[in-house]
Parts: structure tokens; C-alpha cells; sequence
């Protein structure tokens, strides 16, 4: 069996998920994104403002499981302040670790992230916990349509212009 | 195989060994990281014992071929191991003859032949398609894409907060555009046991066939197609006991020999020129191409087993499953029971106050139990109980009492993680 003995719910998780971080609603955000998940209804919507080429507010909230929602609380925690290359770079690992492309051994920028690495070994889950990355990449590149139905990324997001 | 079970009868006398049944399911035995499994997805798909492994292996290491087709030993062994599976499903659904037994890929399959093999041919624009809020996605979308191409259109039968049909409401659909109805036997999401019988004989008052869809219902019970009269009625055998990939469709003879065929092929001829076919008789004639022969067999062999341990007797060790897990779930402030039909299967779909069915279901995974979480392929039910999801912990003859203690324990834990 390739089960992690560990529980994927460690405190980190359900501390975010019981108090999320940045959750609630932006005013006059420069970039905005809708992800859905059409497997279970999931929904996650996220704002942000970008000043001096730094993410300088962002803010979540939509309906979700507690993996997806404590993503999301992390996830906002860790790109505040950070620059949109940054930014990208934390995406493309976090995607990289839940699918199992990055072994969380390896350097890396995620930090306290990695606790999310065991849901390499739940392919039903990685989509909640890549969701909020998924929906921050399309808020950050404006995409008007984004529809990912590959086995990595079974999770839609769009862009909403405000 | 030894019938140890046939003398038995359910009621005070009855022993149902249900530590000897387990011990015919090797895969009963494995762990899941260093927990036991507690299988209770048992109505996504069942577990197959060691008597049908055996026949499959026994089929494959002695008597394949391809079927219909040569004169030699093995394609006549083969094609004889075929039809005796056949003629096991007719005896197990008690149908006339063995040709309005036609073997297809699944129920899926089964609900599209006739889709596409009845419906096309019979049903015309402004016809009406009476179907249920409980029906699977399988007996909805393909009436769907018929009612577009034709001009069609479906009836939907509404259902209370307890997930029974509104049968006042089901009559009330009738009228003279109705043309043909589908009905799921038993609730996959749900558990809810129809009364089918009485709804065909009131569809057979309009003149009105009726196709049922029996996937939860024929592991479970004993199906009399005879009794209901249903015109037809499909099944899968994975949720049986049996291989997946294999499904049979029954259809009265009549109605099987008026249909066009679903599919094209070898197999399904009586002779092939450029200007004119001319198709086999039934059941040949929706049976193209090689069919999945050893799971067909396997098939047969899964209701040798089920037959020698009873549909009676394992009803009755199912139904006092469902009692001590409803009673036990019933103590579990914050648990909602989703489906509480006064006839139902062993299925209970459940929520949790604040928790979402995904975690519930990853984390009683963690303790080896295996439920199912999501839409169960049923959406108009979720919509109707206005819910997203629910988790559903679905029971097979082989589960144990101590296995829903397991399950009961496990939901505690969901809500202490939660806490």
C-alpha cells in the first residue's frame, strides 16, 4: 500500500481551516479569479491588489473542503508581500509537490507547504488542494477561460474583471 | 459448488455464517496502511469471492476460444460455457426463455440498447418519457440525448423528504403522449426500494412499456421479471459478486425482435452482402463482435455463489445490517441521514454538520473504511436534498455488525478531528 501512515489532517490544516487566513472580500481589487471544481462543487474566489509589483492584499472565500480551504488560507499567507515571479514560482511548486513531481526533500520555496505533500498519494484530493494555486494563476494572468481537465489539474478557474 | 446454504431459512433458526462467507473474499483480508479494511462501497462495486476467481481462471486456463464461430474442441467448450451463463442469469431473473437475455458491457450499456434500439425506432417528436428524480445519471442521460434528437419529452416523478416517489404524481404524468418509462428498482444514492410492480401494471393500463433499471436491486433481492412484468430490466455483475465489463439486458421477446440493433458487426448476421443484411435472431443480433466471454462465465459463476448462500437469507442479514447502523448512526449528534425510506437497501447516505464529504471520506480512510463520497451519479437527489454531496456507506451480505461498529467509531473520529 502506498498509504501515508501520517494523517494528511495535521494541526497546521485544521488550525487553518478552523481560522482562515485572509478570508473574506476585497475592495477594488486589480485581479480576480473564480475557480470551480465540477467534481464536487467546489468553489473558491479570490482578490488581490498588486502595488509596487508586489501582491500587497489578497483575500479568499467561496465553499470547499477543509483541505481546499486551508490551501487557500496558506497559500494567501505565503504570497502576500511576494512579487508576481514569486508568486509564480510558489504556484508551479505547489502543483509540482500535490502531483508528485517535486519531492518535497528537494530544495524548494514552499516551507510550511510541504505539509500538503501527502496528498500526492490521495489522487481524489489533489485537485481540492491545488484549486486556490490553480485559481491564483488565473487571477494573476487575467485568463478569461481557463478549463483544465488533464489528471493534474481537474479544477477550472476564470478570471472575473470587477 | 456445495449448496451449505440452501437448507437454511431466514428467522430464529437460521445460522448465517457470515465469518465463513468472508473467508471465500481474499481481498476481505488486506490492510489499508496497518488498519484492517472495512469495505462498505459495496453499491460502486462488490468484491469477488475465490469460487468465481477460480471459474475465471479455470475458463482462461482451460477453455478459451472464440466463440460462435469454429468447429474446433475449444470454441465449442467455450461457446457452450457462454450460453450456460446465459441460461444461469434467465433461471436467477426467472425469464421465459434464455434469448431475451442479452449479455452488454454493464446497466449502462444495457439502458442505451434500449435507448437506442427501441427508442429510436419508436419514439417520435412530442412523445413523453416519464423517468424519476431518483434515477442514475445512466437512465437519464441517455433518454436526454434522445429527446434532442427526436423532439421528446421527459416527465420527471418527484419524491418526498423521506426519498420515496410521489406515486399520486407518478399516475398523474400519464396521458396519451406517453410512450415509455423508466424506473430505478432500488436507489443507488439513497437505498429507497421502489414499489416497481404495481407502477408497470398502472403504465401497462396506458398501453406504456417500462424499462427498470435493477443495478441495486438483483445483488440484493430476488428479481421475478415474470412477477413485476416489467418489458425490460438490466443489471451489472460487478455489483454482484461478479467481473466488470459485463451486464446483461432483459427484454421480452417481442419487443427484443421488433427493436433495431444497438451495434454492428460479426456475431450479430444472419448473412452480410453489400446490397442486404440480413440480422441474426435474437439475442445474437445486439451481441456484435467478440464478447467479454470469461466475464460472462464469471458472471454465471457469481450467482452460483449468491444462489448457493440465498437471496432470502442474504436480504435478511442485509436488513439487519441497516437497522443496527441506522440505530447506531441515530446516536450521533450532527449526523443527518440522507433517505429514510420505509424500504430500503443496506444504503446509508449521511451528513455531517460543518464537515465536507470529501474530508469525512479521506479521513475514515485513514481507518481503512471504505465509503463512498460525492453525487453518487445522482444529482437531481442531491439537489432535491440540497446537498452537494453526501458520504454513503453502502453494505454487502459479507459486512459484519462489528464492521459498522467500525464505521461508527470512525465518524466519531471525523468530528473529534474537526472539534
Amino acid at each position: 500500500m502506498m498509504m501515508n501512515s501520517k494523517s494528511l489532517y495535521q494541526e497546521v490544516i485544521l488550525d487553518h481551516n478552523r481560522k482562515p487566513r485572509n478570508y473574506g472580500v476585497l475592495d477594488n481589487p486589480s485581479h480576480h479569479a473564480v475557480g470551480h471544481n465540477p467534481l464536487c462543487g467546489d468553489r473558491l474566489d479570490i482578490a488581490l491588489k498588486i502595488e509596487n509589483d508586489q501582491i500587497s492584499h489578497i483575500a479568499f472565500h467561496g465553499e470547499s473542503c477543509a483541505i481546499c480551504k486551508a490551501s487557500a488560507s496558506m497559500m494567501t499567507a505565503a504570497v502576500k508581500g511576494k512579487t508576481r515571479p514569486d508568486a509564480e514560482t510558489l504556484i508551479q511548486e505547489f502543483r509540482d509537490m500535490a502531483t508528485g513531481k517535486l519531492d518535497p526533500e528537494q530544495p524548494n520555496h514552499l516551507g510550511r507547504l510541504t505539509v500538503f505533500s501527502g496528498i500526492r498519494d490521495l489522487p481524489t484530493r489533489v485537485k481540492c488542494a491545488i484549486l486556490p494555486w490553480h485559481t491564483l494563476h488565473a487571477a494573476l494572468n487575467a485568463l478569461t477561460s481557463v478549463s483544465t481537465e488533464s489528471d493534474d489539474d481537474p479544477v477550472q478557474a476564470t478570471s472575473v474583471s470587477d | 459448488m456445495a449448496n451449505v446454504y440452501a437448507s437454511m431459512t431466514p428467522g430464529a433458526n437460521t445460522v448465517f455464517d457470515v465469518e465463513r462467507i468472508r473467508a471465500d473474499f481474499p481481498i476481505l483480508g488486506i490492510k489499508v496502511g496497518d488498519k484492517p479494511l472495512v469495505y462498505l462501497d459495496n453499491a460502486a462495486s462488490c468484491q469477488m469471492p475465490r469460487q468465481v476467481i477460480d471459474q475465471l481462471v479455470h475458463y482462461q486456463t482451460t477453455q478459451h476460444a472464440n466463440i460462435n464461430r469454429a468447429v474446433h474442441y475449444l470454441s465449442e467448450v467455450a461457446t457452450m460455457e457462454y450460453e450456460k451463463a446465459r441460461r444461469r442469469i434467465q433461471q436467477f431473473v426467472n425469464a421465459r426463455e434464455d434469448r431475451e437475455i442479452i449479455f452488454t458491457s454493464g446497466t449502462t450499456e444495457s439502458i442505451n440498447l434500449v435507448m437506442q434500439g427501441y427508442g429510436r425506432k419508436f419514439i417520435k417528436a412530442g412523445d413523453e418519457i416519464i423517468l424519476t428524480t431518483l434515477e442514475h445519471h445512466s437512465n437519464i442521460v441517455p433518454w436526454q440525448m434522445l429527446a434532442e434528437e427526436k423532439g421528446a419529452i421527459i416527465r420527471v416523478v418527484p419524491i418526498n423528504d423521506a426519498g420515496e416517489l410521489d406515486i399520486a404524481a407518478y399516475e398523474r404524468l400519464f396521458n396519451e403522449r406517453t410512450k415509455f418509462v423508466g424506473l430505478i428498482h432500488v436507489s443507488n444514492a439513497l437505498g429507497t426500494i421502489n414499489p416497481i410492480k404495481p407502477l408497470i401494471a398502472f403504465a401497462h393500463q396506458h398501453g406504456v412499456p417500462v424499462l427498470v433499471d435493477g443495478a441495486q436491486a438483483a445483488p440484493h433481492m430476488v428479481v421475478d421479471v415474470q412477477d413485476l412484468d416489467c418489458d425490460f430490466y438490466a443489471f451489472s455483475a460487478h455489483k454482484l459478486c461478479g467481473p466488470t465489463g459485463i451486464g446483461m439486458l432483459y427484454g421480452k421477446s417481442a419487443w427484443l425482435e421488433a427493436m433495431q440493433p444497438f451495434k454492428g458487426g460479426g456475431d450479430m448476421i444472419a448473412s452480410v452482402t453489400f446490397e442486404k443484411t440480413t440480422y441474426a435472431a435474437i439475442p445474437h443480433k445486439f451481441e456484435a463482435g467478440t464478447p467479454p466471454i470469461a466475464a460472462a462465465i464469471g458472471f454465471g459463476a457469481a450467482i452460483d455463489y449468491l444462489e448457493s448462500i440465498g437471496m432470502d437469507d442474504i436480504a435478511a442479514h442485509e436488513h439487519e445490517l441497516l437497522s443496527y447502523a441506522t440505530e447506531r448512526m441515530a446516536e450521533i449528534k450532527g449526523l443527518r441521514i440522507i433517505g429514510t425510506a420505509a424500504h430500503k437497501t443496506a444504503v446509508l447516505s449521511f451528513a455531517l454538520d460543518g464537515i465536507h464529504p470529501h474530508d469525512i471520506g479521506t479521513i475514515l480512510n485513514e481507518d481503512g473504511i471504505a465509503v463512498r463520497t460525492g453525487h453518487h451519479c445522482a444529482q437531481p437527489v442531491m439537489e432535491r436534498f440540497k446537498v452537494p454531496a453526501t458520504s454513503r456507506a453502502s453494505f454487502a451480505f459479507y459486512n459484519t455488525r462489528s464492521e459498522v461498529d467500525a464505521l461508527i467509531a470512525g465518524i466519531r473520529n471525523v468530528q473529534k478531528v474537526f472539534l
